[in-house]
């Protein structure tokens, strides 16, 4: 089909074909065949679709505020196609997490008509980026533990959850080596870019503790095989990160078992990467409570201010159409 | 009036909307095409989870399908086996190729265990689509789409895109 210009091939009504523009979205599970396994209850199984739905939208989302902003355009045509998979994954999850609840609640109601604390996302997804180096950083820890977690998801018992796993695996296969590659590249490049990939690495590592702590709905679900329990994934992840850290020179120092709170916030030379998703977040990523957990629903100030974003104009208008 | 083509040839020319080069049947996007009583069921899998070029494809092949007469037509999604590049036709890559878009090589395998890091892009030989010459090096592994890298070729001095496999 041919147009004159962009802005016609948008705005041509004749044409069901809508791209990214618009409303006419249809579930991205439409005509694939429902169903759900036999004796799960699926109140659990909503709520751990939720989960694993939530951090990839929540994540998604963070990388898009990036877009602008990345040192190169070549990374942010990087970190666009990274948010674009996430958020595919996410819409498959939460269209299945409204199937599964069972109340009517599409991916749509889901993404724009929660508030924070009915959002699952591990607080990993949701802290705002001081520099690059945080953004890569975290989107390292971030994939590798989506990654392993996926991998035997695709094993999985229920064939809908293997299959969106089993698709997600490839491509957080290459979300992770280009996150690698960068914490590498400023880990073994200068001086300068050593000191604040270490400051980045020593101030996330405290966050993923809590990727490893199994909630009571994973607990639950795990005993069935139907979920997988996240504390089985510890060895894997550090594994992938001892490979990563090693070639790129860093040495983060071992973590303390208490919530300290990280050394060495960087403060060099603000530049034009710096926190363009930040505006004030808690550095920390904390919040008010220090051991509150994502997955009960204990946010960070800082997801109040995605979701700010994210929903404005959904809940301005929710029963706009264009 | 004439003959009405068959929902499979109906289908089977309708081109990809971002490589419009190429069909949807030469991508490996439709996997299957069936007529039954008057109603046609059409199975596609998606190639990327985020790809928002699923919409237009399911529209493109029921516009096509009803401008042909066939009134009663479904398309299903298939999400398993996941799409692989490994899918695209003789016929699609060389149309790929003759687009100056580099067809995608061999999907890779995986072995049993984790999924392994990879520090280093892979030494892969992606013949320039221009000149040929094998000595071709990657710009950036991602580029205007989900599918595409950016490489460039250093005995034409000419930068391509490549179809990464996947």
């Amino acid at each position: 089909m041919a147009f004159d210009d962009a802005y016609q091939a948008l705005t041509d009504h004749d044409d069901d074909a809508r791209w990214a523009y618009g409303t006419g979205f249809t579930d991205p599970l439409a005509g694939v065949p429902g169903g759900f396994p036999e004796g799960v209850d699926r109140a659990d199984l909503a709520a751990y679709h939720l989960m694993l739905g939530d951090d990839a939208l929540i994540m998604s989302h963070r990388l898009q505020q990036w877009v602008t902003h990345a040192p190169e355009l070549e990374d942010e045509l990087a970190l666009a196609n990274i948010g674009l998979d996430l958020l595919g994954q996410a819409r498959l999850l939460l269209t299945r997490a409204g199937e599964a609840e069972g109340e009517g609640r599409d991916e749509d109601a889901l993404a724009y008509h929660r508030g924070p604390a009915e959002f699952r996302n591990v607080r990993l997804a949701e802290r705002g980026d001081a520099d690059f180096a945080h953004l890569v950083g975290r989107l390292l820890f971030f994939t590798t533990w989506r990654l392993s977690l996926f991998d035997r998801l695709a094993s999985a018992p229920d064939p809908m959850l293997a299959a969106i796993a089993a698709k997600g695996v490839k491509e957080l296969t290459y979300h992770r080596d280009y996150a690698a590659r960068w914490v590498v590249r400023l880990g073994d490049g200068t001086d300068l870019s050593h000191r604040r990939m270490t400051a980045a690495v020593g101030a996330l590592l405290p966050l993923t503790e809590e990727l490893f702590q199994p909630s009571e709905v994973e607990l639950r679900l795990s005993a069935s095989g139907i979920a997988v329990d996240p504390s089985s994934l510890r060895a894997e992840f550090d594994a992938v990160l001892a490979e990563v850290f090693a070639a790129a020179t860093l040495k983060p120092a071992p973590m303390a078992a208490t919530n300290a709170e990280p050394a060495g916030h960087d403060t060099e030379s603000p530049g034009h990467d710096t926190d363009p998703t930040g505006r004030g977040t808690d550095p920390t990523g904390r919040g008010t409570d220090p051991t509150g957990r994502g997955r009960d629903g204990e946010h960070t100030e800082a997801l109040s201010e995605i979701l700010a974003e994210l929903q404005q104009l959904a809940r301005a208008v929710p029963w706009g159409v264009w | 009036m004439a003959a009405p083509r068959s929902a499979a040839a109906v289908v089977g020319a309708v081109v990809d909307p971002e490589l419009p080069m190429v069909t949807l049947v030469e991508l490996g996007i439709v996997r299957e095409v069936r007529e039954d009583a008057g109603a046609v069921l059409v199975t596609i899998t998606p190639t990327y989870s985020g790809c928002p070029a699923m919409e237009a494809i399911r529209d493109d092949i029921l516009g096509a399908l009803r401008r042909a007469g066939w009134t009663h037509a479904v398309v299903r999604t298939r999400i398993a086996p996941a799409w692989t590049t490994d899918w695209i036709s003789e016929s699609g890559r060389r149309k790929l190729a003759e687009a100056g878009i580099a067809p995608p090589g061999a999907a890779p395998r995986r072995a049993a265990g984790p999924v392994p890091l990879t520090l280093t892009p892979r030494p892969v030989v992606i013949a320039c689509p221009r000149c040929g010459d094998t000595a071709t090096e990657e710009i950036a592994a991602f580029g205007a789409t989900a599918c595409r890298e950016l490489r460039r070729c250093p005995a034409c001095g000419e930068p391509f895109e490549h179809m990464k496999e996947i």
